[in-house]
């Protein structure tokens, strides 16, 4: 890795945590999975295809901090082979639509999907906007029981909802012991561990206990920042990863990067078709495999069909206008946007964010495809 | 807030104005008149902003805002309740631990130190004030936080648990924590200021009492402080305007918990910390106007506690001198 692409990722780490609520991962690599090198592609293989001369040297975006170590790297990456300099603000998602909405930012980005409200508000300023997958990321369910080790401890979606509603509130209730035969659980108290901030993780969090749980559905609901219904809340990642560290008996939830950050022990989550699914990269990758991906692609991952799919992974999304007011910048935005879905991903693993799947770079090429100024395609593919 | 005892110089500013013809002084005026004039107009602009993003919440709201106790993104209902209470309830427990540990420094530092060791505590405490609220909060989660989770608050559960207040799970994190960084961050500020204003206690105040045969603490008592006791209210006033405001430090160590309990133990939310954790996601404008509300109602809390102060030094500050005629 080139020493300003680990400057830039650690740089990024810093910047967020002095912005306190931001999520940051380190550019620590895992050995569990090697880079994939190069998505293969429909289209294009492996050939990095520069916006054509005439476009705009330099582009504005605003949006997600999960994303921000990622797209850092991006941006370096791709300033170097194409001269094309891009300004990334990461901060947060609900800022990203707000920028793209206002027209002040070339693309936003954001954690979750667009509300109606915010959507007919770009619309109005802008037509049609696109949500076009970049990376995804897993969530996994972090814990704090001195003896059980990583991946012994199993949680049904039911018991997972039932913790969080504060209705499990012992660890050897009878209700988590029933999966859990052979492991020692203590009597202590679940202290439940949730983020004080609004954020991503939390909406895919809180979107998996939603579908999972009725109850959870018809009380809390999901979005980046819901009513809890009990105990602490953390600050960033790093915050929920240091309560549950601290605390004994604490559960929370954080990004798979900080698991390996803060050598947290995970659960893992019994998926859809009932089999105990550690998170991983593969794992998250599997989600959005063979299963149906709608065209738009705003589509929430949890719960995946996918059998060895972990269940609680989101995608992160570009927010990008169909119709771009200015072909210069409009070129440099949907080369980019080529690039980081195709050469782009062999940079997710090392930053434990997991690929797209083949299914979903078809998809997102589309959409890519689909931006265009007056009427024109601003992608020319070979 | 130092109080200003300099009726002379109002004085000569009302007798002997400025620009007898001079351009130079006309010059001069109207600059500085525009330089005061820009702190207000400052201060109204963001005041009419914070009113103009807030009105969705207002309208949506109404009164109701103030004592409503949920706040669900989700269900779109706000109330700002229980992030008032913790405001107040943190700055109070805040000033509850530093005002004795402040104004017992500021004497000692004042009337008390040895001259060689004066200098290097005070520049200790001033330093102390300069410390970036961040950096304290990361050492409040790191070293203040399991201290207050085990002894703290497992010995204050175990022995005193029957009082509400200390009533509860131990998480560490919680209101306690809050007050204590709050604390330690109001400290530096009412001791500096404290000490400076006992400092400006004239030396003939000491030396008459010293004459009349008092004792050095019988001086302090006697002489120091009720002569210099509305600068000392305003000291702690200004330490509990830090502390209202306060948000990082706060964020990092108070829990979230967004209820009204009595337990101290309880994980607990302040206007300050609410803003800083959910603006920048919330997605929604009515979510916007709401936070933007919070904002507005903590500035009034911060306006009204510099009117009573205002209130309170004004009549503190007249009594020394009535009994001194």
């Amino acid at each position: 890795m080139p020493i300003a692409g680990v400057l830039a990722a650690i740089l990024a780490a810093f910047l967020l945590a002095a912005c306190g609520g931001g999520e940051s991962k380190g550019a620590e690599s895992t050995t569990a999975t090697p880079p994939p090198g190069g998505q293969p592609s429909p289209t294009v293989q492996g050939t990095t295809l520069c916006p054509p001369s005439g476009s705009a040297t330099s582009l504005t975006g605003a949006g997600a901090t999960f994303p921000f170590p990622l797209y850092s790297k991006w941006i370096d990456e791709f300033g170097k082979l194409c001269d094309v300099q891009i300004n990334y603000q990461s901060i947060g998602s609900g800022g990203g639509i707000k920028q793209i909405t206002a027209k002040t930012v070339d693309f936003g980005a954001s954690d979750g999907i667009m509300y109606d409200e915010q959507t007919a508000a770009a619309e109005a300023a802008g037509g049609p906007i696109l949500h076009i997958p970049m990376t995804s990321g897993a969530v996994a369910v972090v814990f704090n029981l001195p003896g059980v080790q990583q991946g012994q401890l199993k949680l049904t979606p039911d018991v997972l909802a039932d913790i969080y509603l504060k209705k499990i509130t012992k660890w050897n209730d009878p209700l988590i012991v029933a999966d859990n035969t052979g492991v020692s659980l203590p009597s202590t108290d679940i202290a439940v561990v949730h983020r004080s901030d609004g954020s991503g993780t939390t909406f895919i969090f809180t979107n998996y206990l939603s579908r999972v749980s009725q109850e959870w559905s018809d009380t809390v609901g999901f979005a980046t920042s819901v009513e809890w219904p009990g105990d602490i809340g953390g600050e960033g990642n790093e915050g929920v990863a240091n309560q549950v560290r601290q605390i004994p008996g604490a559960i929370g939830y954080v990004e798979l990067a900080y698991t390996v950050q803060n050598n947290l022990p995970w659960a893992a989550v019994r998926n859809k078709s009932g089999k105990f699914m550690e998170p991983s990269l593969d794992s998250a990758t599997a989600a959005a495999t063979g299963v149906p991906l709608p065209d738009d692609m705003k589509v929430l991952l949890t719960d995946s069909s996918n059998p060895d799919a972990y269940p609680i992974v989101g995608f992160t999304w570009v927010l990008a206008y169909v119709n771009q007011s200015d072909k210069a910048k409009g070129q440099a935005l949907v080369y980019y946007l080529w690039w980081a879905i195709h050469d782009g991903q062999q940079f997710t693993t090392d930053l434990l964010y997991a690929p797209l799947s083949p299914e979903a770079v078809a998809k997102a090429e589309a959409e890519i495809k689909s931006i265009s100024y007056q009427g024109q395609p601003l992608l020319q593919t070979p | 807030m130092q109080v200003g005892r300099g009726k002379s110089a109002a004085g000569l500013a009302g007798r002997r104005p400025w620009g007898t013809g001079n351009l130079g002084d006309a010059l001069a005026r109207a600059v500085f008149a525009g330089l005061g004039l820009s702190l207000l107009a400052v201060a109204l602009l963001i005041l009419y902003e914070l009113v103009l993003e807030s009105r969705r919440s207002i309208s949506a709201f109404g009164w109701a805002f103030l004592t409503g106790t949920r706040w669900d993104p989700v269900d779109q209902v706000f109330g700002a309740a229980p992030a008032i209470y913790g405001t107040l309830v943190s700055s109070v427990i805040a000033l509850i631990l530093a005002v004795p540990i402040s104004l017992g420094a500021a004497i000692f530092l004042s009337e008390m130190a040895p001259s060689w060791l004066r200098s290097p505590l005070s520049f200790l405490v001033e330093m102390l004030a300069a410390l970036p609220s961040v950096v304290l909060g990361l050492w409040g989660i790191y070293v203040l936080i399991p201290w207050v989770r085990d002894p703290v608050e497992t010995w204050l559960g175990g022995h005193l648990g029957f009082i509400p207040l200390f009533d509860g799970p131990p998480f560490g994190v919680g209101m306690l924590a809050a007050g204590l960084v709050l604390a330690i961050m109001v400290l530096p500020i009412i001791t500096a200021i404290a000490r400076d204003v006992m400092q400006a206690v004239p030396s003939s105040q000491r030396e008459a009492m010293v004459a009349l045969g008092a004792t050095r603490w019988e001086v302090i008592l006697g002489a120091v402080l009720p002569y210099c006791r509305s600068g000392l209210v305003g000291a702690v006033i200004l330490g509990l305007g830090r502390a209202l405001g306060e948000t990082m430090a706060v964020t990092m160590v108070i829990g979230k918990g967004y209820n009204i309990t009595a337990s101290l133990f309880q994980p607990a939310s302040t206007a300050a910390s609410t803003l800083a954790s959910e603006f920048n996601e919330a997605a929604y404008n009515l979510y916007v106007s709401a936070l933007v509300e919070l904002a507005l109602i903590l500035m009034g809390i911060t306006l009204l506690v510099n009117i009573l102060a205002r209130l309170l030094v004004w009549r503190v500050a007249r009594s020394p001198e009535v009994i001194a005629e």
